[in-house]
């Protein structure tokens, strides 16, 4: 057997960041913290050139390093999407690290390296590759967590993080272990070909399954097995927490993705039943528990859960349209997702950083575009048109009712009208309720940038919504031709 | 003419008063806010010119769409920007041009808080309700009629009443729960058809199964929408709580919503299922006018009086759309028209009073005639044409939809007519109690008369109410053909599935 040497261009983009993380790092030690600023922006420009490294890269589908690496069009589109949302959570930590103390140059490098385990993740063919990706993910996580380290809620999220995420990393690991050991393989290819030739499923393999299922669910922290996120979301710095909300949340859902297409894509009938049970609690919880909910970043995290399980309506389907439905979902939820922490993170009041929701009273008459922006984000995530959201929740549903699961659509658009009931309130709190303090005027430039993008984003998506819906239906396509 | 796209123009006019209320006017000061105030007024009054132009453009012996714009929006998926008008749809778009500047009008000096905002809050739901009336493709259809909601749900919370924060909360969850039933609806369809194109799915034959589950969804936000009884509690708070200008677009337009979807997807559709649960239909309608009538006797408040008013003449609506007959149906789209006029002007009329003595409740006033004798006559006009006088526009509509029922169901004919009766002792007594009786409170006797401003909003009102009552056929006209065309669609389409079945029945 001879070593060849492997094909290393579909790889280009992550090869690419892990030089430039080590290079930043580099640079970070030699000039000190006061060098933080550059090293942000050049973290930023990084992520956009691999952005586009990514978007060069072409549509056909190429295994590499002999089977471990795979990138195709699928690849294509969730990458951008994670490197976009990287970036921009980049520039949303600037103003913030430097006000609360904490811009120090590892920040934006660990984004990076985290942003790396997400390419990885999203490319990975095999479970070993799936696991390194989602460790090198997580590891970075762990620390950007606990970053402020004085303060006690923010270690406390970070150990949180680490422990919850640790059990689910071994929970994956057990059933990755597990399908290897009843299927004989670890490569996503070759455990698809033995089902696909109609071997018999055996009870293992299934058990195996739902352990990296339930792994993978921590991770998009998908209910049942959503306990650790509000209390992160609550104690990480906003910055970190915006991140969390973005990029690793579609690192993952496409990670699953994947995995439930491609390996397992002829046990559908197996893992069909989780999905949907899944799916309709992330929903129940993340529409219903958010309604008490006082802290705005409490409210957030309750939402994103409610998200997912959106975006699970459609992964239940387990078909191309369901796919395209979740691309769909997550690229806009993506957007407005960044445009609402922007928001939360303009609302300071001198100087001082507002987190409860009351806070929000009457910002329309002491900030009307903040305010109006922040409706906008608010009427979006509660789907209702023109806004983007709305049309993520026109695919999803549109794949349940295609699939004829009708009880999961009829769940889903019951409890986002539930859902509609937490963001009006914000929009009441905003509108309708007289300012109790005035919020200082947004004065940082990116994230003034970031705000207008993302709002004018979600509030005219209708206008030209082909480009983002024609590449998530090639890259849905291109996970099935694979 | 035929290549100026006309629909897309009318219906996005407002939003360039908007971009330039929003671009050209900044600040509060009183110079601002008047120009805000005029360039509303002026947007509004070039669209209703447009709708006119609609309307003249319009071909009633046409029973097809006209004007009709096709454009590719989301092409892989079937979902284009369709456009187009008929006899049905095409006096709902001049409705809500002739309302709008009234509106505006109505809210000239009663609303002196967040101008700017509450005149684009206004139009932009201009543009929403034209372009639902005008959207002949489902997704842009919901995106329209959900995205009423709005803008409706800031109006009533901005500058409601003291409940307004409940008020407009019930508006939007009750609404939006029916609508996204109707949503799933729509994408069923949109997976068996291939396209969420109006006209090809109305041409597209449901199984009947299917039909049944799709009604409902449907039903479940039109019936909303109307709204009938039992969820029509919405509508009694938002009234009340609303602006003046809020609740005569709430009961001018926003109720026809659910009217026209009945008219435009139930019956052409899914027509087998419309069959099957017409009786359902008729009960609660005949519920609602003899019930919501009884209500409205024991109100204390002005608006809520009108409000139920409104579900007991909305009731008619829907029976005799349901009558499934020339008569019925044209005599429903006819009540809707007048309808959203006399409310309207109703709901001007409480603005009127309540503007100077700030409270709705009927015992509050008496005796206006001798102080407010212009304000007399308006109103008993207005409360005459709700009571369906003959010769105003309350009495086409209603004649014509008994007539309608009475060919189908005589029961349903009787019942609803003693609703009439009953609508003229709420409307009257309301009327007594509030204009007649001894003028004796000192804030009553120093209220003015109506000011050039207000008479200048009610004389328009007046004319088309007499117009409508006295000849109904320029608006009967351009109906006839589409509701002709509607008719028979509907019994073709019914008359296939019933040979299908009993060819099925008799192969077994």
């Amino acid at each position: 057997m001879t070593a060849v040497f492997p094909d290393i261009w579909p790889a280009l983009p992550e090869i690419f960041l892990a030089a430039a993380a080590m290079a930043l790092l580099m640079l970070g030690v030699f000039r000190g913290d006061g060098f933080t600023r550059p090293v942000s922006y050049l973290t930023v420009v990084v992520m956009l050139l691999a952005a586009v490294l990514t978007m060069g890269y072409g549509t056909g589908r190429v295994v590499t390093f002999n089977g471990l690496f795979v990138m195709d069009a699928f690849g294509v589109f969730m990458k951008v999407l994670v490197l976009v949302a990287a970036a921009a959570s980049v520039i949303l930590s600037l103003g913030f690290n430097e006000r609360e103390e904490m811009a120090r140059f590892e920040f934006p490098v660990l984004m990076l390296l985290a942003t790396l385990g997400m390419l990885m993740m999203i490319s990975a063919n095999d479970l070993i590759s799936l696991y390194v990706g989602l460790e090198t993910q997580s590891l970075a996580l762990y620390v950007i967590a606990a970053f402020r380290r004085d303060s006690a809620k923010s270690s406390e999220a970070g150990l949180k993080y680490f422990v919850l995420g640790a059990l689910s990393s071994g929970m994956l690991l057990y059933g990755a272990s597990l399908v290897y050991g009843f299927a004989g393989t670890t490569s996503f290819d070759k455990i698809a070909a033995l089902f696909a030739g109609g071997a018999h499923v055996s009870p293992g393999v299934v058990i195996g399954l739902v352990f990296v299922l339930a792994g993978l669910a921590f991770k998009v922290s998908a209910a049942p097995f959503h306990m650790w996120t509000p209390d992160v979301y609550e104690g990480a710095p906003t910055p970190v927490t915006a991140f969390f909300a973005a990029a690793p949340k579609v690192a993952a859902i496409a990670l699953f993705t994947r995995v439930l297409i491609e390996p397992f894509g002829h046990l559908t009938a197996q893992w069909h039943q989780v999905l949907v049970a899944t799916a309709i609690l992330s929903m129940v919880i993340g529409s219903f528990v958010a309604i008490m909910q006082t802290n705005i970043k409490r409210l957030m995290a309750y939402s994103s859960i409610g998200h997912i399980g959106y975006a699970m309506v459609g992964l239940a389907a387990g078909t191309q349209d369901g796919v395209r439905g979740v691309l769909i979902y997550m690229a806009l939820y993506i957007a407005m997702n960044i445009g609402a922490f922007a928001v939360i993170l303009s609302m300071k009041a001198k100087g001082v950083m507002l987190e409860e929701i009351k806070d929000f009273a009457g910002l329309s008459k002491t900030n009307p575009l903040l305010a109006a922006t922040m409706a906008i984000f608010m009427f979006s995530m509660a789907g209702i048109p023109p806004m983007a959201g709305f049309f993520g929740k026109l695919y999803v549903f549109l794949a349940a009712v295609a699939a004829q699961d009708y009880a999961l659509a009829v769940i889903g658009v019951l409890t986002s009208v539930v859902g509609a009931y937490y963001y009006l309130r914000i929009i009441k709190i905003m509108y309708f309720d007289e300012p109790v303090v005035v919020v200082d005027k947004v004065d940082d430039d990116g994230m003034t940038g970031i705000l207008v993008a993302t709002s004018l984003f979600t509030l005219l998506f209708f206008v030209a919504p082909a480009p983002i819906l024609n590449g998530a239906a090639a890259a849905a396509a291109a996970l099935f031709a694979g | 003419m035929a290549s100026w796209p006309l629909l897309s123009f009318t219906t996005f006019l407002p939003l360039v008063g908007v971009a330039l209320i929003l671009l050209f006017c900044r600040g509060t000061s009183p110079d601002v806010v008047r120009n805000v105030r005029y360039i509303a007024l002026w947007t509004t009054l070039v669209t209703f010119v447009l709708t006119l132009f609609i309307w003249i453009n319009f071909d009633p012996r046409n029973p097809g769409y006209q004007m009709v714009e096709k454009a590719a929006w989301i092409p892989d998926f079937g979902i284009s920007y369709h456009m187009g008008v008929d006899g049905i749809s095409v006096l709902f778009v001049v409705l809500s041009g002739f309302l709008m500047p009234l509106c505006i009008l109505a809210g000239w000096e009663s609303v002196q808080t967040r101008v700017k905002e509450y005149m684009i809050a206004f139009l932009a739901l201009e543009t929403l309700m034209i372009g639902m009336f005008c959207a002949l493709d489902f997704v842009l259809f919901y995106m329209f009629f959900e995205g009423v909601l709005i803008p409706m749900f800031l109006i009533i919370g901005i500058w409601g009443g003291p409940r307004r924060v409940y008020a407009a909360f019930k508006f939007f969850l009750y609404t939006l729960l029916g609508s996204v039933l109707m949503l799933l609806a729509i994408l069923a369809m949109y997976y068996v058809a291939g396209t969420t194109d109006i006209p090809t799915i109305t041409a597209t034959q449901f199984p009947r199964g299917m039909q049944l589950w799709l009604w409902l969804a449907f039903f479940a936000s039109f019936a909303v929408k109307v709204p009938m009884w039992p969820v029509h509690t919405w509508l009694p708070d938002a009234h009340v709580e609303a602006p003046t200008a809020g609740s005569v677009i709430l009961a001018g337009v926003l109720l026809k919503m659910g009217g026209y979807g009945f008219l435009r997807f139930n019956i052409p559709i899914l027509p087998e299922a419309t069959e099957y649960f017409a009786p359902l239909i008729y009960t609660l309608s005949v519920v609602a006018v003899i019930y919501t009538s009884l209500v409205a006797l024991a109100q204390e408040d002005m608006k809520k009086l009108i409000a139920y008013s409104s579900v007991a003449h909305m009731g008619f609506v829907t029976i005799g759309m349901f009558a499934l007959n020339q008569q019925g149906i044209e005599g429903s789209i006819f009540q809707m028209l007048s309808h959203g006029v006399v409310s309207g002007a109703l709901f001007l009329c409480v603005g009127v009073v309540y503007d100077r003595l700030h409270t709705r409740e009927i015992a509050r006033y008496g005796g206006l005639v001798k102080n407010m004798p212009k304000y007399a006559v308006v109103f008993l006009f207005m409360t005459m044409a709700s009571v369906g006088l003959p010769g105003t526009a309350g009495f086409v509509g209603e004649f014509l939809v008994l007539l309608g029922v009475f060919r189908d169901n005589t029961w349903v004919a009787a019942l609803a007519a003693t609703g009439m009766v009953l609508g003229a002792a709420y409307a009257l007594w309301l009327y007594r109690r509030v204009v007649y009786g001894k003028l004796v409170k000192p804030d009553v006797k120093a209220m003015f008369d109506m000011n050039a401003r207000e008479i200048a909003v009610f004389i328009p009102l007046v004319l088309v109410v007499l117009w409508m009552g006295v000849y109904p056929s320029s608006f009967l006209n351009v109906t006839s053909a589409s509701v002709e065309q509607l008719i028979q669609t509907y019994q073709t389409k019914l008359a296939a599935s019933h040979a299908a079945s009993g060819l099925s029945v008799a192969a077994r």
